[in-house]
This record gives C-alpha cells, structure tokens and sequence, in this order.
C-alpha cells in the first residue's frame, strides 16, 4: 500500500512532466484506490514500467491518441506516427518512474518501457496489491496515472 | 581563417523521440550527428564504426544498460565526453554515473534550453 508522501511523489511527478515536456500545467485528480481484485480501465495506450528491488510491482501512464498527438506537437515533434504514440507513452512512463527514484531511491529499480496490449480496455495489475488512480487532465483530455505497488 | 572543425555527435536513448531532441539542440551547431543507438550494444558497435567525440547517453536501456556502456566507451577512449541524460533522478546513480566516467548528467524531463546549456557545459571542456 501507497503511503500519502508516496502518492505525492508521484502526482508532483506527474506535475513536472507536463510543466517541463509540455511547457503547460496539468491538471491533477483526487488520487483513488481501486476495489480489492478491480482491474482499472484504461486508455488507447498505456506504457508500464515493472518495479523491482525493495518495492515490487508496476507504473503505468495511459492515455487516449489525441492527447499523445498534441503533447508530440508540443514537444515540436512532427513525427506523429503508431511507433512514436507508443514510444512516447513509454518514456512518459519512464520518466515518471525514474524522478519517483528522488524519493524511494536507488532500489526502486525500474524496467524499460513495454507497451501492453489493452484491448478490452482494462489493466491487470502484476501484483497482488490495489492500483492507485491518479487521474490527470490536460487540454481537456484525461489520462491516468496507475501506481500498484506491494 | 581555419574553420572549426564539428565535434562528432552519437546520441544513445531508447526512445526515437528523445534522439529526436537531442538532434534538434541549438548546439547542434557545433556537432555532427555520426549516429544514433538504441541500447549499449548498438552504441559500442556505433562507437567503433564512427569514434564520436561526444555521446549523449541514456540509462535504462534494453541489452546493455547506459552505466555499463559508459564503462566501455570510456575504457576504449577516455577522452570521449559523455552526458548522461537520464530520467533516474536519485544522487547515487549521478555520482555512480560520473565516477564511471561521464562528464555530465541532465535529468529527464528536460527543456531545449536545459538541454542547450548542458550541451554547452560539456563541449567548454572539448
């Protein structure tokens, strides 16, 4: 289970991703915790990052192609195609994951970036432990932020 | 008048848009992008083909992590100027990072002035 300080590591990771990768502010959600066994609904694409080492589990960032499309375009990058969508979920995923290491330090190992099919619109989380939503809004699109850790 | 001659530039990151990036920095100017890898294996086998001056390198990366090639590449030529740009933001993997021999670290997510400015930063020793 998160600790608060935990969860706020993660929403003010969040926070300087936009700020820093979009040059504009995203707005964050009341965090929540999904129901024992819940699996949480997803978005068109969803990068996740495996936890390993003194915390066990998952980091996911999932959002829909039209708000990739323009966070691209805000990054001045023209190439908007499947692979770099799925790239760049994957390294917003990364990034997130890597600044929480400020906090929870070097034994918060974090995998590289894996893209996962999320047809039927849900996550499975890979451990035995409640996913916590941290929702995200920004140009008038959502996204989520998933942190399931043992 | 002698006509500076550009740093060659390998540019090693997972991820395609990143590369991306790098490619677009201001000091690009004073660079020559001879190449770009996706992990360390590719960039060591880069590294022999084209002997950058200058790589910028990513850490958590598939085959072969970015601490290990920075190893590699330093033993192979220790004068090569490497910056780290990596979104692992704790102290110690900075400090493990420059004792293996890097010469700088900018964290992800990063700004094209922040980029600009560590560029910069590492080619005052070049």
């Amino acid at each position: 289970m998160l600790t608060e300080a935990e969860i706020k590591t993660f929403v003010d990771g969040a926070m300087h991703y936009f700020a820093v990768s979009a040059r504009q502010p995203v707005a964050v959600g009341s965090p929540y915790l999904i129901t024992d066994g819940g699996t949480p609904a997803v978005h068109e694409y969803t990068g996740v990052i495996a936890i390993s080492g003194r915390r066990k589990g998952a980091v996911c960032f999932t959002a829909p192609r039209s708000m990739l499309m323009v966070l691209l375009m805000r990054m001045n990058e023209t190439d908007t195609s499947e692979t770099n969508m799925k790239d760049l979920i994957g390294e917003v995923a990364n990034t997130i994951s890597g600044n929480a290491r400020r906090d929870f330090g070097k034994d918060f190992v974090i995998s590289v970036p894996s893209v996962v099919d999320t047809e039927g619109g849900k996550f499975r989380p890979p451990v035995n432990a409640r996913p916590f939503i941290i929702p995200l809004n920004w140009r008038s699109h959502s996204a989520k932020l998933i942190v399931c850790l043992e | 008048m002698n006509a500076v001659r550009p740093l060659k530039l390998m540019i090693v990151d997972d991820s395609n848009i990143i590369r991306r990036r790098i490619e677009r920095s201001q000091q690009i100017e004073r660079l020559r992008v001879v190449g770009s890898a996706a992990n360390g294996r590719e960039a060591i086998e880069l590294f022999e083909q084209t002997q950058p001056d200058v790589v910028t390198m990513d850490l958590t990366m598939p085959e072969m992590d970015g601490i290990e090639c920075v190893e590699h590449l330093v033993a192979r030529k220790p004068e090569l100027l490497i910056l780290v740009v990596s979104a692992l933001a704790d102290k110690a993997t900075a400090v493990e990072a420059i004792r293996k021999g890097a010469n700088g670290f900018l964290c992800k997510p990063f700004t094209d002035r922040q980029l600009n400015d560590a560029l910069a930063e590492l080619l005052q020793d070049a």
